[in-house]
């Protein structure tokens, strides 16, 4: 399965599959890990549930990865990322990916912000207000995205009993003479609201859903980033601690607990940054999302409409004026 | 149609009332009265409303006129009741007799069922139909004395007709086969439509949820609060939009259902000549037998095997005078045989014209209603359309303005 991804820079045109992007996104958590990584479509499809080949399949995942690169190049610290570059322009991304590992080694390059075994006493408040705002929105996303399933499920049960109904019109304009063409006429413009309604169904499931779902894991992603910072602030505190109960005279603080001020004070910086950013993307975002669900549902009843106005007239025709 | 009973009288079945009483076992029983409303049509230059009469009637009346009617007329297509139990409900309808919307429908349909009969030609002059809306106490005693009980045709008596007819008219072979295929059409098309309707409301009803959950997302936001909050408000007044929509739906179905049962009555016209028909054949029949047997005795050649015969046979000739008494009352029997063929004749070729009058009378009359009934449904459908496209429109615009 290949994904195709075109970015002018000045022009370049690379393929790319999934398994790129996913290794794209990593390396940018590991080299970025104060900024907020923008998520990926989901790896794992179950097998047999749906078919990955699909047309339909591959054109979401189409738009949820072409967004994904859009946001990076949005991103005023993200877009002049090496390794983004480098998958943007590369003609062989594994050369450079099996050059990455040995580099890793060398350079130090990713930084284990992670010590482990830190725990932070109190988050501060901004931040803890930013953990239970993510909190709530992915849970309404949550519920949001199972409404919309619901609906989309009880749509299609709708369609299965509009598609027994429309040709029972017809099968009684056969018995009929005068009244055939009216039936006939009602069974066609039921046809088309059936067929109105699967585009709606089709549209909701392969543009609504999956952006819901970016966000749920956006929220998780970014959940975990304010836990790395967490972890920052608590070494920092702890090795402040450490420093302040050895009761040396020296009145200049260690360069490395200095490092870690220094560490804490730019992840916040990045993240605040990120989070004003993220904040004014999402009202976009949904903005467009649900602007769009409006006008789908707009244009279904629109598409009724003109069938059945487009029917009046037949109905009310008199056999004499034909 | 000038002197029909419709143009003189304005008729109206403007209330019902539940009412407690004791039926015919003296055991306490619940019923809907339904109030009759008559006036007589003044001319207009009066400027005065004639007074207003009114009596009360159950279904069971109701029904006891209907049956009196099919009886007295045969060769008409008699209108039909509407249900006596609620059929053909989606689940949020209550199938329940006493339910306020199933009396409501119930009272439009009896009153739909009364002009009907106002405005047919034949009916309309009927006078147990005028007392059934003039006069109140004695009239179920009145319709009974009119013994038409006694001259309704046994369904055995039709079944066995219907099989063993030789020579119906074609044209009511044919039609009996349509009203069976109307029937059956009219059935399913009611059973899906429900369902369709059971469906719709949910797919509605869902939409609510999202009202619930844009209010509580709009809590922790702050620039998109507002839009999402009034959004959300009108995904509950799509919501609830399904309630009205559906229950106009309904008034459609209970014309369709009319007609349902219409295509009974049909079927009963149907019938009536297939049962004359036979009678008829039968007399005739009989007659060529009893001929048969006259020219045998006079004869004396027995062309046909006869149980009178071989025991005459085997017990002894009859006298000759014995022979004559037999034969002078077979000649007798002839004679009313072939009179009462003729008028049974008559009376076939009268019902067959009649009967097919109103028939044309009755497919003008369909053709018509069921136009009127498939408009009015598309303008439904319009109108639900078009409250769909007010309402998401308006919440595309609070989405606008996140």
């Amino acid at each position: 399965q290949t994904t195709r991804a075109e970015f002018d820079l000045p022009e370049y045109s690379v393929r790319r599959r999934y398994q790129d992007f996913d290794w794209l996104r990593n390396k940018l958590e590991e080299s970025q890990p104060t900024h907020l990584i923008p998520p990926l479509p989901e790896k794992f499809v179950v097998k047999g549930v749906v078919d990955r080949f699909s047309e339909e399949f591959v054109e979401t995942r189409r738009k949820a990865l072409d967004k994904f690169l859009k946001r990076i190049t949005d991103h005023p610290v993200l877009s002049f990322n090496e390794h983004f570059n480098v998958f943007l322009t590369a003609k062989d991304l594994n050369a450079y990916k099996k050059q990455g590992m040995a580099l890793l080694s060398k350079m130090g390059e990713s930084v284990k912000y992670v010590t482990g075994g830190y725990k932070l006493r109190s988050r501060p408040l901004e931040f803890a207000a930013i953990g239970e705002y993510l909190d709530t929105f992915s849970l309404k996303l949550g519920t949001i995205d199972r409404i919309a399933q619901r609906i989309i499920k009880e749509q299609l049960e709708y369609l299965v009993e509009l598609r027994e109904y429309g040709p029972v019109y017809s099968t009684w304009g056969g018995l009929e003479v005068e009244l055939s063409e009216p039936l006939e006429g009602v069974s066609a413009c039921i046809g088309n609201c059936c067929t109105a309604l699967e585009e709606l169904s089709e549209d909701m499931t392969e543009d609504f859903l999956p952006v819901l779902r970016e966000y749920i894991l956006y929220s998780e992603s970014m959940k975990n980033v304010l836990k790395k910072r967490d972890q920052v602030q608590a070494e920092y505190e702890a090795k402040l601690e450490a420093v302040a109960l050895k009761k040396e005279d020296r009145p200049k603080v260690p360069t490395d607990v200095e490092k870690c001020q220094d560490r804490v004070e730019c992840f916040n910086a990045d993240l605040k940054a990120d989070m004003e950013r993220w904040q004014n993307n999402k009202r976009q975002d949904f903005r467009q999302l649900l602007m769009g669900m409006a006008d789908k549902n707009i244009q279904y009843y629109e598409k009724c409409l003109t069938a059945w106005e487009s029917i009046i007239p037949l109905l009310q025709d008199k056999p004499e004026t034909k | 149609m000038e002197d029909c009973l419709a143009k003189k009288m304005e008729i109206t079945v403007s209330e019902a009332e539940k009412r407690t009483g004791r039926n015919a076992m003296n055991m306490q029983e619940t019923y809907t009265a339904y109030l009759i409303e008559t006036r007589a049509v003044e001319s207009q230059s009066e400027g005065q409303c004639a007074p207003v009469d009114s009596l009360w009637r159950r279904y069971s009346e109701f029904e006891l006129l209907r049956n009196y009617l099919l009886v007295t007329y045969p060769h008409i297509v008699v209108p039909p009741l509407p249900e006596k139990r609620a059929d053909f409900v989606w689940h949020k309808l209550s199938a329940d007799n006493m339910d306020p919307d199933f009396v409501e429908r119930r009272r439009i349909g009896l009153e739909n069922f009364l002009l009907r009969v106002a405005s047919h030609p034949v009916l309309c002059q009927d006078k147990i139909f005028y007392s059934f809306l003039t006069q109140e106490g004695g009239w179920k005693e009145m319709v009974n004395e009119t013994g038409f009980q006694l001259k309704a045709d046994s369904r055995l008596k039709a079944l066995n007709a219907t099989f063993r007819v030789k020579n119906p008219d074609k044209r009511f072979t044919e039609l009996k086969h349509y009203s069976d295929e109307l029937q059956s059409v009219i059935s399913h098309l009611l059973r899906v439509r429900a369902r369709v309707a059971d469906r719709l409301y949910g797919v509605y009803k869902v939409h609510g949820n999202y009202g619930r959950v844009f209010s509580e997302w709009s809590a922790i936001e702050k620039e998109m609060g507002d839009g999402l909050q009034s959004a959300g408000h009108h995904m509950d007044v799509y919501a609830a939009s399904i309630d009205d929509i559906l229950e106009e739906e309904e008034h459609y179905a209970d014309q369709l259902k009319e007609y349902l049962f219409y295509a009974e009555a049909l079927r009963a016209v149907c019938r009536k000549h297939e049962l004359m028909q036979y009678d008829l054949e039968m007399a005739a029949q009989d007659l060529t037998s009893k001929k048969q047997q006259c020219e045998e005795l006079a004869t004396g050649t027995v062309r046909t095997f006869s149980l009178k015969g071989m025991t005459s046979k085997l017990f002894g000739q009859e006298t000759p005078e014995q022979r004559e008494a037999k034969i002078k009352v077979l000649e007798e029997q002839i004679q009313e045989g072939e009179e009462q063929l003729k008028s049974k004749n008559l009376e076939g070729r009268d019902f067959v014209k009649s009967a097919w009058a109103d028939i044309e009378r009755f497919k003008e009359q369909k053709n018509h209603d069921l136009k009127e009934a498939l408009i009015s449904y598309a303008v439904m459908q319009i109108s639900m359309c078009k409250k769909g496209i007010q309402v998401w429109t308006n919440a595309k615009e609070c989405f606008s303005k996140m």
